[in-house]
């Protein structure tokens, strides 16, 4: 405890509780659940570049924890990565990578190529056995064209014209096989991506809210959030809520926060006395 | 039983015009007995910002002693006090360090972020955050504090209104959740001062 933060950094996981927690799950206690992502992710490759689909819906149990949350994650200017399963180990890994992916960039001079961050990803969920639970979309442009690959939580990848992942993915792969072709324009690509997240947000229970949107083509990129909101919140009454009698206090504090001090310099310099 | 419910708790934080609110209930229980009726779940981090911890108690204290000592080495050293932006990925990354072995807490982080900006965010046990734009909650009362909160809340609301509806959300869903309850502990935060009430309820 009192060398914690003198040392520099720590790196990897702790172990610490470990014992403790599993002494306690073998007392009767039952283990947390985490917060999941449900998910519709997509990703499809059109004429000049890739797009990624996301839809917006959070869930702890089943109940709906973040209705408008970020499932599509920045991993380089020119690489973005969708993330299914435990939302912790999605963001943590993708902000690892991206990391990672800054300091070689620094390294080397060059922009990232996407199977760098491929090879770097599927390295680490490799190596946390399937534990880190993290299903992954990644795409991007770089000097050797598009790409588009799916990285399952055990490690394992695939390189694909059209992809989906995530409980919404059946639905959203209806859609892609149906109506997919090669050499899509811009539009037809988003609109086809958005059709796909809908398709997953109405009919999977695990996806819901909003769609988001990211169009990756050489040398740029446009990230639309909410790009489509099908499920505004109509049934707000405009007078709101009005409570009949107060809440009853028994004790109030009020404490006054403390003005910064200015210094005012009244002439000449501040050394001199 | 699950780990979560071995305490009892519930927490609430919400955002209003240039000001925030957060609340918690006051009981700590030993699964079904209450052994305290005055238990802080609420931390001061610093003027501007508070940290409210669910879950199991000790675990709470020992996460919120940690982060105080890291807070203070960070003050310290950039000689100002953290964002809330910035503390609340601190909290993250220290419960994402612990992935395979957890500290059984839920926290939710209340602030007011530069030009007294409010900022509110809660994460699960293991870092994943999120931010909120209007309220968020934590504990076992949480599936009732959702429903209150989703129809209770305005947005844009002066701090007077901001208490009245989340007390008001607060003490609807402890009633509805035996874990939790014994009155309310409400702290509410504008640039000028901070008003902390302790709110009368069931006592059962």
């Amino acid at each position: 405890m009192s060398s914690e933060g003198m040392d520099g950094p720590k790196l990897g996981f702790s172990f610490d509780l470990y014992s403790r927690n599993d002494m306690l799950t073998k007392k009767g206690l039952k283990p947390p659940g985490y917060l999941k992502t449900g998910t519709t992710i997509v990703g499809l490759i059109f004429k000049d570049g890739v797009i990624l689909g996301a839809d917006t819906r959070a869930t702890a149990g089943p109940i709906v924890a973040d209705k408008n949350c970020e499932k599509i994650h920045y991993m380089a200017p020119n690489i973005y990565c969708c993330g299914a399963g435990t939302a912790a180990d999605t963001e943590a890994v993708t902000d690892n990578i991206s990391s990672q992916l800054k300091l070689h960039r620094y390294h080397t001079g060059r922009e990232s190529r996407v199977v760098t961050a491929l090879t770097l990803l599927k390295s680490h969920l490799f190596r946390y056995q399937g534990h880190v639970s993290a299903a992954l979309v990644l795409g991007g442009v770089d000097v050797t064209g598009p790409h588009l690959h799916t990285i399952y939580p055990h490690g394992s990848t695939d390189t694909l014209p059209f992809a989906t992942m995530g409980s919404g993915s059946l639905a959203a792969m209806a859609i892609f096989e149906s109506e997919y072709r090669e050499g899509l324009t811009r539009d037809e690509g988003v609109n086809l991506v958005t059709k796909a997240i809908c398709s997953g947000i109405f009919n999977d229970l695990g996806s819901g809210s909003n769609v988001d949107i990211c169009v990756i083509e050489k040398g740029k990129k446009e990230y639309l959030r909410n790009h489509l909101t099908p499920n505004p919140r109509t049934y707000i009454s405009s007078k709101g809520y009005a409570f009949s009698k107060k809440t009853e206090v028994l004790l109030t504090k009020i404490t006054p926060l403390k003005e910064l001090v200015d210094v005012v310099q009244v002439g000449g310099d501040a050394m001199e006395e | 039983m699950s780990i979560f419910e071995y305490n009892g708790s519930a927490l609430v934080a919400m955002v209003g015009k240039n000001c925030f609110a957060i609340a918690s209930d006051r009981r700590l229980g030993v699964q079904l007995q209450t052994i305290a009726t005055d238990f802080q779940r609420i931390f001061k981090i610093h003027d501007k910002l508070f940290l409210g911890l669910s879950g199991l108690g000790s675990d709470a204290q020992t996460l919120h002693q940690r982060l105080v000592f890291r807070h203070k080495l960070y003050q310290l050293r950039e000689e100002r006090d953290m964002k809330p932006e910035t503390f609340a990925s601190l909290v993250s990354a220290m419960l994402y360090e612990k992935r395979f072995g957890p500290y059984f807490v839920q926290p939710v982080i209340a602030g007011l972020g530069e030009d007294d900006k409010p900022f509110i965010c809660t994460m699960d046990s293991i870092g994943a955050k999120e931010l909120a734009k209007d309220f968020v909650v934590a504990g076992t009362a949480s599936e009732s504090l959702y429903g209150a909160c989703e129809s209770m809340f305005k947005p844009d609301m002066d701090h007077e209104e901001l208490f009245e509806t989340i007390s008001q959300a607060l003490v609807s869903s402890i009633d509805r959740d035996c874990l939790s309850g014994w009155g309310g502990h409400v702290y509410i935060v504008t640039p000028t001062e901070v008003t902390e009430r302790i709110l009368k309820g069931r006592m059962d």
